[in-house]
């Protein structure tokens, strides 16, 4: 206390100084804590806005939003399962296309490549994620909807007959599931194989020798000690491929042909709820349809928030286990 | 144990020629695609492609000036609000490392950079467009922003702390005051790397589509007023591409290109800020 005074009367400009700059930290301090609380009130505010703007609807049919797959707006029913079976489908086409291309570009890139492909093969996969989607979108309509109807769909249903299965079977219009869930595929792999190879370089170098010493093939070192290893952050990947995939609007609504059906086929048009919400937003008539569309992106935010969480809980068990 | 070497050898030589396979596969895509954009675009592109607006159907000589002239304006509110927050955020987490509020800070941060975009854009209508009753340039720049803080906000905190600690008790030793020593020390050696993770963000928001559809809403004519609907490059192309006329469908083309030129300028200026600071990129 008397020091604390007896600056103070002393006065002196060293301590003025000392003074300045405790009040510049506490500024500093402020601003720095003001800007960090920006980040939790945002979430908290997007949910309170959607949850807010879909209450109407939540009250008025309950869970059958997602449920029921009568959506009729001038009668009031609002059920949006086909955009719900929609999202997943083309979602789990999505992974299954690129999850074992993705992992063998991560697996490629860490164990095999020459160095000199190194840089520039990641490079080019890393730009797959930097792409608009409304490119991707265009690229699917005009290149590679012509390239299914035309070519992939006929050799698919009638030179491989897999067209007496149900899931490639009807006429091949070219807007379809399929389309929809190759585009997702090609989005989601950078996203795949950039979390992979990075999991894969936390693999420590003791697991390969060993596996080497007891007389592996390169191959068996890979898939016996490298890959286990590397297993939760690897489907950690997959995840957030899977919460981008799901969350996925302009490409999709581009390609999947909007029509809100449920079809075993991936031949078939489709729905998401990402794409119902972008088409029917600004046509929306009536104030219980616009709150409909809010609940069908209430409900994608829980989907997505699950599915991200779990995600990075499953990379944080890798890397924490590496530090 | 039973199976002979020779065969062991041979699945593994596959397995490995599977990889290659796998390489090529994932990258035949992007070259694609490049390719048709530029096939497409090119032919398309010409100057008045770029100081027009759109006309009617039929009507040669339209352009999408005011679309590149308004995603530029988006961005800018973008930028002007996501890399105050993102920085300042960054700076927070790099020095409270370990407070109950950085943990959650961390993850609300990931939350938000998983979120899809267009539940980002119903959030920025209904606080922005739905009380005023009309579409804004400033709502979509907004909802831009609030994707880009999480962005701006793991590589701030990433660099961050790749600056020795030396250096920081360096400038304490020396009477530097804490604020002092965080801004004009740790902050700007950490400069080039931020300035890369704040170029990534630019080129991943700079063609996001889905939050524009109900905030900046698109445009016909020039406008780049804040508080007026506004067009954006990548709204033009969605708006041409599902049109039935051939002519917009080139449009199109031409816009994608030039937007994927925008994207990739940014994204490979990115990488060679880093690189000629620290000699190696940093994702």
């Amino acid at each position: 206390m008397t020091a604390f005074s007896a600056r103070w009367l002393e006065g002196d400009r060293r301590t003025l100084r000392v003074d300045q700059a405790a009040i510049g930290d506490r500024f500093y301090e402020l601003i720095t804590t003001a800007a960090a609380l920006v980040i939790p009130a945002l979430v908290i505010a997007i949910a309170i806005a959607i949850f807010a703007a879909a209450w109407p609807a939540f009250a008025r049919v309950g869970l059958s939003i997602v449920t029921s797959s009568d959506w009729d707006v001038v009668g009031g029913h609002f059920g949006a399962a086909p955009a719900v079976f929609g999202t997943l489908v083309s979602s789990m086409v999505a992974l299954i296309i690129a999850t074992p291309l993705a992992i063998g570009v991560a697996v490629f890139l860490t164990e095999f490549s020459p160095s000199w492909l190194r840089q520039p093969v990641g490079f080019l996969v890393d730009l797959l994620a930097a792409i608009p989607s409304v490119v991707y979108g265009l690229w699917g309509i005009f290149v590679l909807i012509p390239l299914l109807r035309e070519k992939a769909m006929p050799f698919l249903r009638d030179t491989l007959h897999l067209g007496a299965t149900p899931f490639f079977s009807g006429a091949a219009y070219g807007p379809s599931m399929l389309a929809a869930g190759l585009i997702l595929a090609i989005m989601a792999l950078p996203y795949i194989s950039s979390v992979s190879r990075e999991v894969l370089l936390a693999v420590p170098r003791s697991q390969r020798e060993a596996a080497l010493a007891l007389g592996a093939t390169r191959w068996e070192m890979i898939h016996d000690a490298v890959i286990p290893y590397a297993r939760s952050g690897i489907i950690g990947g997959i995840m957030l491929g899977l919460g981008r995939s799901l969350g996925e609007t302009m490409a999709v609504t581009m390609v999947i042909g909007n029509r809100p059906e449920i079809s075993a086929s991936l031949f078939a048009p489709g729905y998401t709820m990402a794409s119902l919400i972008a088409n029917e937003f600004s046509e929306a008539t009536n104030d219980l349809h616009l709150s409909a569309l809010m609940a069908v992106g209430a409900s994608l935010f829980v989907i997505t928030l699950i599915v991200n969480a779990i995600a990075r809980w499953l990379v944080w068990r890798v890397s924490r286990s590496r530090s | 144990m039973i199976r002979t070497a020779r065969r062991r050898h041979a699945t593994s030589g596959v397995m490995i020629g599977l990889t290659y396979l796998a390489a090529i596969l994932a990258t035949l895509p992007l070259l694609l695609i490049l390719l048709h954009l530029v096939k497409q675009g090119a032919s398309s592109l010409s100057p008045s492609f770029f100081t027009n607006t759109p006309r009617p159907v039929g009507e040669a000589g339209g352009g999408m000036a005011n679309a590149i002239v308004g995603t530029l304006v988006l961005i800018g509110i973008a930028v002007a609000i996501g890399l105050p927050v993102g920085i300042g955020a960054g700076l927070y987490l790099s020095e409270k490392k370990t407070t109950p509020l950085a943990h959650s800070v961390r993850f609300l941060s990931d939350v938000l950079n998983g979120l899809p975009s267009i539940v980002i854009g119903i959030f920025a209508w209904e606080f922005l467009v739905r009380p005023v009753g009309h579409f804004s340039a400033l709502a979509g720049g907004v909802a831009l922003g609030a994707m880009m803080i999480p962005l701006v906000t793991r590589t701030t905190e990433e660099m961050l702390g790749v600056v020795p600690t030396s250096l920081r008790e360096a400038a304490l030793a020396l009477g530097y005051s804490q604020w002092r020593t965080s801004v004009s020390i740790v902050l700007r050696t950490a400069l080039a790397g931020i300035a890369t993770g704040a170029l990534v963000a630019v080129a991943r928001i700079a063609g996001e589509t889905a939050p524009l559809l109900f905030t900046a809403f698109g445009n016909q004519f020039w406008s780049t007023a804040v508080r007026e609907p506004i067009a954006a490059l990548p709204l033009q192309i969605f708006t041409y591409a599902i049109s039935p006329y051939d002519t917009w469908h080139q449009q199109a083309w031409a816009g994608a290109l030039v937007l994927i030129s925008i994207v990739l300028i940014i994204s490979i200026a990115a990488r060679f800020v880093t690189r000629s600071r620290f000699g190696a990129p940093v994702d």
